[in-house]
């Protein structure tokens, strides 16, 4: 009680400063029990689903070739995927020649990939009519998507895909942002790739014929991609 | 014929006419026969059956795993606890500054900017309003985690973990004193851009943090043009005017400075007792010194009631008129869109007023997709944006009231002592204190110069 008496000065600024305190203690425990309430809100949410990431809808894709220019990496994460299935082998590939070729040959003159990512090879001649396949160099592969517009063409076999080996999901996909047709699309980080809806069909035709292989392609593809 | 006849004009020699008339004229035979039918349809060239050849199937990449993200979270935990350790145990500026060297490596240019506890706000106010966003937990942990450690030791994550911090912090050469009224001023924008911020992610319209971030750009050796020159504008800036992005737009750190406020612990500048010889407020380029505050005399206290009930009145006011702009800023938020961005482009195409068409435009009219099914979304989206933009406004009217008020009331203290709200536990202020642990001042040491322009900046 003394003390308290001794001077005014003490008198007055006791009492604040433990008002002070005690209101400043107050709102670190509800920002505490704040920021504990937000984790498990957010962790509840996390249980509902797995993580997604960033894919091309190969039906809304048109080649516009932003995807080799926009993306952050300085080798964009997107590349050229060939569905074999849905492929004719033409000899004439619209997705590999150029629209001003000179002749239907391997010459880079000729080639509508600036990159020559697409691999041209002789498979069979039948009945007079020559077939080759066409495959993805991966490596040599920009993204611009001259070939999957070529493609589309015809039977629309090419199709671009973000590899995930390469994509770092970025929380705004920098492609996603400057896409025409808003192609892209989360979908769940454990089957991250899409096919073309009318490739889905030619797919779950062909998975019954070789089930109960443990390495079968199909299944091995069909346990990547999201289904529509 | 007429159609080779045609195409031979252009072939410039007698050899290759044939082959390219031959080329064209294989198009018209493949255009004509193939696509028209194919298209109409829907259905493919037949893929053949070969006698020997197996189709193969495609084959794509597995992604990577989380592996990745677990490292950087344990990182982030490490690197917090070290901030904390070195800023308020062993009070070391040089532990301090190499620790933000290696977050600035690490989190910066190794993990190249991403995942950021900047942009982690974003997800979170995504995760909050859309249920079918599913945010990844490493995320959750690098938003939550700083706050934390935030509401018990200041904002060490400031210090030396945030990469954009540090960049910012190694530039910091020249210190120039920013008017007080400047830096209140300008500190409001950080609490404007977490609330634009928040309502586009939550609507999922666009990530501006991410979009606007100005140094992801040097983290990954090249990007946006416009950005890089912002982030170098800023750098320069930020040579004499301390982290001008961490005081006047980073909308994280309005968040932590909350937190902060609040800290357990923070900082003191003196080890032990204040001499009151002011040497801290110039050593901080940030503005975060807090100089003594005399108590008021009955004049200035009747004064200063009467300011801040004026104040007090006001404040609905302000709130009121920032609700109304916000009302007015449809139009403008709702271009944010890309859907009501495509909508207008097709209307000024359709109205003729459009010189050039965009690849948006084109692909949907290809697509023949159907336009006033288009405009009915955009409608209701813009009239989302009303009520998006009024929530904008008036918590922009709020923040302004909030600022007021809190610079209406006066806080007496005798000491100079870190401002807990703004301080980013850099350390600067240890280095010019002559203060020592010892408790009493020491002139005669020669390891500590007395004026602050005989000091080392950086280190």
């Amino acid at each position: 009680m003394s003390d308290k008496r001794a001077s005014s000065a003490t008198r007055v600024s006791l009492p604040i400063a433990d008002r002070r305190e005690f209101l400043s203690r107050g709102t670190r425990v509800a920002g505490a029990i704040a920021l504990g309430t937000l984790g498990g809100f957010l962790a509840g949410r996390y249980g509902n689903a797995g993580e997604t990431r960033w894919q091309i809808d190969p039906d809304k894709c048109v080649g516009c070739s932003h995807c080799s220019t926009y993306c952050v990496l300085d080798e964009s994460a997107v590349k050229c995927v060939q569905c074999f299935d849905m492929c004719g082998y033409c000899d004439i590939c619209t997705g590999y020649l150029d629209t001003n070729y000179d002749d239907v040959s391997t010459a880079a003159e000729n080639q509508l990939c600036p990159t020559a990512a697409v691999v041209r090879e002789f498979i069979e001649d039948k009945a007079g009519q020559r077939f080759y396949q066409y495959t993805i160099d991966e490596d040599a592969c920009i993204g611009c998507g001259k070939c999957v517009k070529g493609c589309a063409l015809m039977n629309g076999s090419l199709y671009l895909q973000v590899m995930h080996d390469r994509c770092v999901n970025c929380n705004e996909c920098a492609i996603a942002r400057v896409c025409p047709t808003q192609a892209y699309t989360r979908v769940p980080s454990d089957k991250p790739y899409l096919i073309k809806e009318q490739a889905q069909a030619l797919y779950e035709s062909k998975i019954g014929d070789a089930s109960g292989v443990d390495d079968d392609p199909v299944e091995k593809l069909m346990r990547m991609v999201t289904m529509r | 014929m007429n159609a080779l006849h045609s195409f031979s004009g252009r072939c410039p020699s007698q050899r290759t006419r044939l082959v390219r008339c031959g080329g064209w004229l294989r198009w018209g035979v493949v255009a004509l026969l193939l696509v028209m039918p194919s298209f109409a349809s829907g259905e493919l060239i037949p893929t053949p059956d070969f006698s020997s050849h197996q189709i193969p199937t495609t084959e794509v990449p597995a992604g990577g795993g989380v592996g990745w993200e677990f490292l950087d979270v344990a990182l982030l935990v490490l690197a917090l606890s070290l901030a904390s350790y070195f800023a308020l145990v062993t009070r070391s500026r040089r532990h301090l500054f190499a620790l933000s060297f290696a977050s600035l490596v690490w989190f910066g240019f190794v993990r190249q900017g991403c995942v950021c506890s900047i942009g982690a706000t974003q997800n979170v106010a995504l995760a909050l309003f859309d249920a079918g966003y599913v945010i990844p937990v490493s995320v959750v942990a690098f938003f939550l985690l700083p706050l934390l450690f935030t509401l018990f030791f200041g904002r060490t994550f400031c210090a030396a973990v945030c990469p954009l911090g540090a960049i910012q912090e190694f530039v910091s050469i020249k210190n120039v004193q920013v008017p007080r009224w400047v830096d209140h001023s300008l500190g409001l924008m950080t609490w404007i851009y977490l609330g634009a911020a928040v309502i586009f992610s939550a609507t999922g319209t666009a990530f501006l943090i991410c979009r606007y971030d100005p140094f992801v750009g040097f983290f990954r050796l090249g990007g946006n043009a416009n950005m890089m020159i912002a982030g170098g504008m800023l750098l320069l800036i930020g040579v004499f005017v301390g982290r001008p992005y961490c005081r006047f737009l980073c909308p994280y750190g309005a968040v932590l400075s909350v937190f902060s406020r609040f800290s357990w612990f923070h900082v003191r500048i003196p080890a032990t007792q204040c001499i009151s010889c002011g040497l801290c407020t110039e050593a901080c380029p940030y503005g975060a010194i807090e100089s003594p505050v005399a108590r008021a005399t009955p004049g200035e206290a009747s004064r200063g009631r009467a300011r801040l009930g004026w104040i007090l009145l006001a404040t609905p006011l302000i709130i009121v008129a920032f609700t109304g702009m916000g009302a007015l800023m449809r139009v403008p938020l709702s271009r944010m869109d890309p859907d009501v961005q495509l909508a207008e482009q097709l209307r000024k195409e359709s109205m003729g007023l459009a010189v050039t068409t965009t690849d948006a435009s084109e692909a949907f009219r290809n697509a023949r997709r159907d336009e006033r099914a288009l405009y009915e979304s955009v409608i209701t989206k813009q009239d989302r944006f009303r009520w998006l933009g009024v929530m904008l406004g008036a918590w922009i009217g709020v923040v302004i009231s909030f600022k007021l008020v809190s610079l209406g009331i006066r806080r007496p203290h005798a000491d100079y002592r870190a401002d807990t709200k703004n301080c980013v536990s850099c350390g600067r202020c240890f280095w010019y204190c002559p203060v020592t642990e010892g408790g009493t001042s020491n002139p005669a040491s020669g390891s500590i110069p007395k004026e602050p322009s005989q000091l080392v900046q950086i280190t």
